[in-house]
């Protein structure tokens, strides 16, 4: 069996849903290529004793990764990552650039790493399409 | 758990006095089978009642509990697994003998389940059950419950006695076996950060009656949290307030809203479990009329 090694650290006191978390941390593991395609993600059971999660909440995370186009399920065998999952686009970097100039006059401006988050994710909530009730997807 | 299923858990018009005190007052509830539901309320709110009448431990004034669709009572206890505040183990036996009890007790008990637990939280089989520390009991309970593989398990404040590494272990060990076994499970609890991610489900009772019976998904986005000034939750209409507590100028209201609200004076955000829980624990209860305000 291939063992996929995804550790889940779970925050109970963000007030962030615990699928949510789920699902962005398997998104991060993905993108930081710890987890690569054909990876079978830990089963809910194995999630479950871990972290003591319900494992409703571990599949409806998964559910909604495969609904994403991130992560298959294969009948009987468990959750795997996409073998052709998009790579993300060049304008990422570019993105990533104007960002880091800005993260400079923010500093400067006397914000700290969690302000600029808050107004980060303020915004992108702001303006993200269907963005309202982005926390909890669906 | 679909709707035709025979629920886990039925709870209808449940009352219940001691002397002139109404500890449960017309409780009306279902628990799904393969929920994990958090039964959450204050001290003297009414839980262990509660619990102790679904275990079928004692004979409520009025109303009705229903386990897996059978009046509960000496016919249900095979399948229900029950851990009170207080467990009651007999102190003078040994961990090896107690659990070598419940295998002559249970017809479904699982000796290698059982042996596996012990083993995992550490526990000295030898050491005579009044000499354990609370945490230990508390996990001894806890296996001879889990060890009997109930359908329903009801579980009275399990983690409070235990330490955090305890805690963390048990709430695993909890959700493996709703994973494995899709147990049910009703476990009390006043700690927030107990339920979030483990239970589906809340009941929240004040006051000896429920105040809100629901799966936890749907109700977050059936709430919205409100603030503004005084004056401006006149703008609400006629949205149900479930509680507002004021706070300076401003007042902080829990409102059951589906739709947004439109932009305007009043700022709001989907509630989370927690202001979702607390609005509804501020709810006074009828023998304490007393305003909710800080």
């Amino acid at each position: 069996m291939i063992g996929a090694f995804v550790i889940f650290r779970i925050d109970r006191r963000t007030g962030i849903a615990v699928y949510a978390q789920l699902m962005q941390q398997v998104r991060q593991a993905i993108r930081m290529g710890r987890l690569a395609p054909g990876d079978r993600l830990p089963t809910a059971r194995e999630v479950s004793e871990q972290t003591g999660i319900n494992p409703n909440t571990v599949l409806k995370a998964y559910r909604e990764l495969e609904t994403a186009g991130l992560v298959e399920a294969r009948q009987g065998s468990g959750t795997f990552v996409r073998e052709h999952l998009t790579p993300l686009p060049d304008s990422v970097e570019v993105l990533r650039r104007e960002l880091a100039g800005w993260a400079v006059r923010a500093h400067a401006a006397g914000l700290d790493v969690s302000d600029m988050q808050a107004l980060i994710a303020e915004v992108a909530a702001g303006t993200a399409p269907g963005a309202q009730g982005e926390r909890r997807v669906g | 758990m679909s709707a035709d299923r025979v629920p886990a858990l039925e709870v209808t018009g449940l009352t219940h006095g001691f002397g002139g005190r109404r500890a449960l007052d017309g409780c009306s509830f279902t628990v799904p089978e393969g929920a994990v539901t958090a039964l959450v309320g204050r001290n003297g709110a009414g839980k262990s009642t509660l619990m102790r009448a679904a275990a079928g431990l004692m004979q409520p004034d009025g109303g009705a509990v229903r386990v897996f669709g059978n009046p509960a009572g000496d016919a249900t206890l095979t399948r229900i697994g029950y851990v009170a505040q207080q467990p009651s183990l007999y102190p003078m036996l040994t961990v090896a003998q107690t659990l070598a009890l419940g295998h002559r007790l249970n017809p479904r008990w699982d000796t290698a389940y059982a042996h596996r637990l012990a083993d995992n939280a550490a526990m000295p089989t030898r050491a005579r059950v009044g000499a354990l520390a609370p945490g230990h009991r508390t996990r001894l309970a806890l296996i001879m419950a889990l060890a009997k593989r109930p359908g329903l398990l009801l579980l009275d404040e399990p983690l409070a006695p235990l330490d955090p590494v305890a805690r963390a272990e048990v709430t695993g060990i909890l959700m493996a076996d709703v994973a494995d076994h899709g147990t049910t499970v009703l476990l009390s609890s006043h700690v927030i950060a107990d339920i979030e991610g483990v239970c589906d489900h809340v009941v929240v009772m004040t006051g000896g009656q429920v105040r809100l019976a629901t799966e936890v998904a749907p109700a977050l986005d059936q709430h919205l949290v409100v603030v503004g000034a005084g004056n401006e939750l006149d703008a609400l209409g006629d949205t149900e307030i479930v509680t507002a507590r004021t706070a300076g100028r401003d007042v902080t209201a829990l409102v059951r809203a589906a739709e947004p609200l439109p932009d305007g004076v009043l700022a709001w955000h989907r509630p989370t479990l927690e202001e979702l829980l607390l609005g509804y624990l501020r709810v006074a209860g009828p023998e304490s009329p007393r305003k909710v305000t800080t």
